[in-house]
């Protein structure tokens, strides 16, 4: 494989982007629910819901500014490293992130400054809307992000300029609302739901486990547990869709999901596989004959397009796709057992007693990211080998800048996100473990500096000898 | 009558640039100015007259970005690749001052505080630098063959360019200390005056040597304010001349107000940012005609550059409805936070 500016443009993308997903799939969970905790706090006056916003408003406020920032590289990573892209389907896709910018971004970045630190300036109400606004940005920053990406997934509604190359489109509702968007739009934003609630169920084990059980903590457990129950099966019956969907419109995406070596009228599903070349003909294990149930809508006699009707230089990457796909759907029903296991013992009140639920739920905070980013690829790689699938190649996209500066740049965001994504994690973690058991009015004095609003940050994040605790 | 769509858009466009050159200018500013804070608190007092504004402020940087991309992917697809590094340099130089805006207060242990408030003030610093370098890049033309950039990795760097980054970075540090005499009091008040007059002085030399340098360094710009080698075209250059003229009269009056003694008859203290603004815009259109049309100077021109009529009028739609919207709900924020940051000032009631 040769390492040259594509190849180093491909890594760099794949990893930029896949560090910046995560803030945003954790973000409009987590703004939801903060949005969520505030209305139930005005509503039932409760006092829990209120230290639940403050404890994880602190958290946001760190996870979304790691957002804003990984972000901001994604809007200059089009023309740095993919100008020939953005030059021929910027007329087409560049609108849609245009109005991402202008309905979303404002909104959640100029709010954001209101939530955090009007708490004295405006009223209770005027803040829950601050939050509502916040959540609706980045909802509304979903829908145009994964508008742009499903055009490049199932292009539609544009043609080609003969003089110049570059596309247009003839018609803005076939762009925005592409075959594939609807189903892939829904899905993202459950995920995110879901990603956040794994996390919220982590730390609230995590509490229950060092012994710290309060109101707050208890539900906190009960929300993120009812969600993950709730919103896995949608999850998967949504995913399914989106598959199918996929199915139609990209047959090497889902032959190579599934692992489908020949064409055949009835395919199996593949539960595991041992790895093979960049070729078919894993050895796994499979359940025949499943697929006339998983595709029930192929037409009778029609046969399922294996990998063999592909062309090499036409097929994704086969064994990330594969992986990818399986991680995913593993991680899934991971989630849905601790969710389900959290509602029985909701059910019989032992949700708060510490127990092997709780070693389980901690580390299947992670499940949600592992499902976020394995999923991308299977969307992304299984796009190869097009931006535009099936009419711009990602070969023909990369810009004229030489391997020496591609591999610089990447070098430069690997060492930068590796240190603000550990020091980002540390904070984060400390602050999500802690117990709800500080003063429920807030924290004490300052220790932070007069006129330094964001209480976000009266707590030490790291652990020391010369580190006076907070409480 | 059909609306000329890519003029309208460069408007746009130009006007996003300010308002980000305005907006986020201060805050990284102030961000450079907490080097000389005198301890943790003072340093805390001056993020926080920023702290809840600095993203809004970014966000104008993305209309930089995805404006460019959106309306004219043509010049989006020449820069970006021929400002790779700088481009690199200021996105990682942002990534770690946003971040540390967050982090340094999490940060307990000597050193990890230490390394969060250098990369504040390192991240605003280098980030002002990159940007500097990109439009001293710009103002020199960049290599175009066959309508792709065609140049070195290293064609922006040239001692031009590091002026420019360099007049930058003291413009933006006027601007923060401007915004700092808006927002604070006391001591910190009164340094922030001292640190205003000084980026003062230095906005003016850098003022005159950057005006100077454009006009020698291609002979087109030169020409558009009427000189030439030999002799100066007083009918081109007299129209123009109110845009230079302005900067050094608001020079001088912001120099006048910042060093009145505090008092009933003093200039009231949003005055200097205001002027320092006014300094700046008389700067922006002096550099507007230097180099309009061109998007791509001296090579593509915002028509040559422009994306589908279709693509910019539909966008046209939502910004038309957007940017008021977003100018209004940035303007309450702005108020709800209005007036000087006092100690005491918490979050929690």
């Amino acid at each position: 494989m040769d390492f040259d500016a594509l190849l180093l443009s491909r890594i760099q993308f794949a990893f930029v982007i896949a560090f910046h997903i995560m803030f945003p799939a954790f973000t409009i969970g987590l703004a939801a629910f903060l949005a969520v905790c505030e209305g139930l706090w005005l509503k039932t006056g409760h006092e829990a819901f209120k230290r639940l916003y403050m404890h994880w408003v602190k958290i946001f406020a760190l996870a979304f500014a790691m957002g804003v920032v990984s972000g901001v590289v994604m809007s200059y990573q089009f023309g740095t490293n993919w100008s020939v892209f953005s030059e021929i389907a910027g007329s087409v896709i560049g609108p849609l992130l245009g109005y991402e910018v202008l309905t979303a971004f404002f909104l959640e970045a100029t709010f954001l400054g209101v939530m955090l630190f009007g708490w004295n300036k405006v009223g209770r109400k005027l803040h829950f809307v601050a939050t509502c606004a916040v959540a609706i940005g980045t909802t509304i920053s979903a829908f145009w992000i994964i508008s742009a990406n499903s055009w490049m997934q199932t292009p539609q509604g544009f043609a080609v300029d003969p003089a110049t190359g570059n596309f247009y489109a003839t018609d803005w509702m076939k762009v925005i609302f592409t075959p594939s968007f609807p189903s892939r739009l829904a899905h993202m934003l459950i995920a995110a739901y879901i990603t956040t609630a794994a996390v919220v169920l982590a730390a609230g084990a995590w509490q229950v486990i060092c012994g710290r059980v309060t109101k707050p903590t208890r539900w906190q457990m009960r929300m993120a547990s009812m969600t993950l129950a709730i919103l896995l099966p949608i999850q998967i019956m949504i995913g399914h869709e989106s598959g199918l969907i996929a199915h139609e419109y990209q047959p090497a995406k889902i032959a190579a999901a599934e692992g489908w070596c020949e064409t055949a009228p009835i395919q199996g599903t593949m539960l595991i596989a041992w790895p093979a070349d960049n070729a078919c003909g894993h050895a796994g294990i499979t359940i025949p004959g499943t697929s006339p149930y998983l595709f029930a809508g192929t037409p009778e006699g029609e046969d399922l397009k294996g990998l063999d009707q592909f062309a090499p230089e036409d097929t994704p990457p086969i064994w990330l796709v594969f992986y990818g796909f399986r991680i995913m759907v593993g991680a899934g029903l991971a989630m849905l057992g601790l969710g389900l296991w959290g509602c029985f013992l909701w059910w019989r009140g032992r949700l708060d007693e510490k127990g092997l639920f709780h070693w389980a739920a901690v580390p299947g905070g992670a499940l949600g990211f592992i499902a976020v980013i394995t999923g991308w690829i299977v969307a992304e790689v299984g796009r190869q080998p097009y931006t535009v699938y099936g009419h711009l190649r990602t070969v023909d996209s990369v810009s004229p800048v030489s391997t020496a500066q591609v591999a610089t740049s990447l070098l430069v965001f690997m060492v930068t996100y590796a240190i603000i994504f550990t020091a980002g994690t540390v904070y984060m973690a400390r602050i999500a473990t802690r117990g709800f058991d500080d003063d429920p009015k807030g924290p004490k004095e300052a220790r932070r500096p007069p006129g330094s609003p964001m209480g976000a940050v009266d707590e030490p994040a790291e652990t020391g000898e010369d580190i006076v605790a907070a409480d | 009558m059909t609306l000329d769509l890519p003029l309208i858009w460069g408007l746009i466009l130009a006007i996003g640039v300010f308002m980000y050159v305005l907006l986020d200018g201060f805050d990284l500013g102030v961000g450079m100015l907490t080097f000389h804070a005198r301890s943790d608190e003072e340093r805390n007092m001056m993020t926080a007259t920023i702290e809840p504004v600095w993203d809004g402020n970014e966000t104008w940087l993305i209309i930089g970005g995805g404006g460019l991309f959106a309306a004219f992917p043509k010049a989006y697809g020449i820069i970006m690749p021929a400002f790779y590094l700088p481009v690199l340099i200021m996105l990682a130089a942002l990534i770690f001052r946003g971040v540390a805006f967050e982090f340094r207060h999490k940060a307990v242990r000597k050193p990890t505080r230490v390394f969060w408030n250098s990369a504040f003030f390192g991240g605003s610093a280098t980030a002002a630098f990159a940007q500097g370098l990109m439009l001293g890049g710009m103002i020199q033309g960049i290599n175009v063959e066959g309508g792709a950039f065609a140049g070195g990795a290293f064609d922006w760097l040239t001692p031009f360019s590091i002026v420019v980054g360099v007049s930058v970075v003291i413009g933006y540090l006027l601007l923060g200390s401007c915004w700092l005499v808006l927002k604070t009091e006391g001591e910190l008040y009164n340094r922030a005056r001292n640190w205003a007059r000084m980026s003062l002085v230095g906005v003016a030399i850098a003022f005159l040597a950057v005006s100077l340098a454009t006009l020698a360094i291609d002979p087109s710009v030169g020409a558009r304010w009427g000189f030439t080698m030999t002799s100066i075209d007083f009918a081109r250059l007299l129209p123009l001349s109110p845009a230079p003229i302005a900067g050094m009269a608001l020079c001088a009056w912001l120099w006048r107000d910042l060093s009145m003694k505090p008092g009933p008859n003093a200039a009231p203290d949003w005055r200097p940012y205001l002027l320092a603004v006014g300094v700046f815009l008389s700067g922006y259109i002096g550099l507007g005609v230097s180099l309009f049309p061109y998007i791509v100077p001296f090579e593509y021109t915002i028509w040559d550059a422009a994306a589908r009529d279709n693509a910019l009028g539909f966008m046209l739609v939502g910004a038309g409805i957007m940017l008021p919207i977003i100018l209004l709900y940035t303007a309450y924020v702005y108020s709800l936070f209005w007036g000087k940051v006092k100690p005491g000032d918490g979050y929690h009631g």
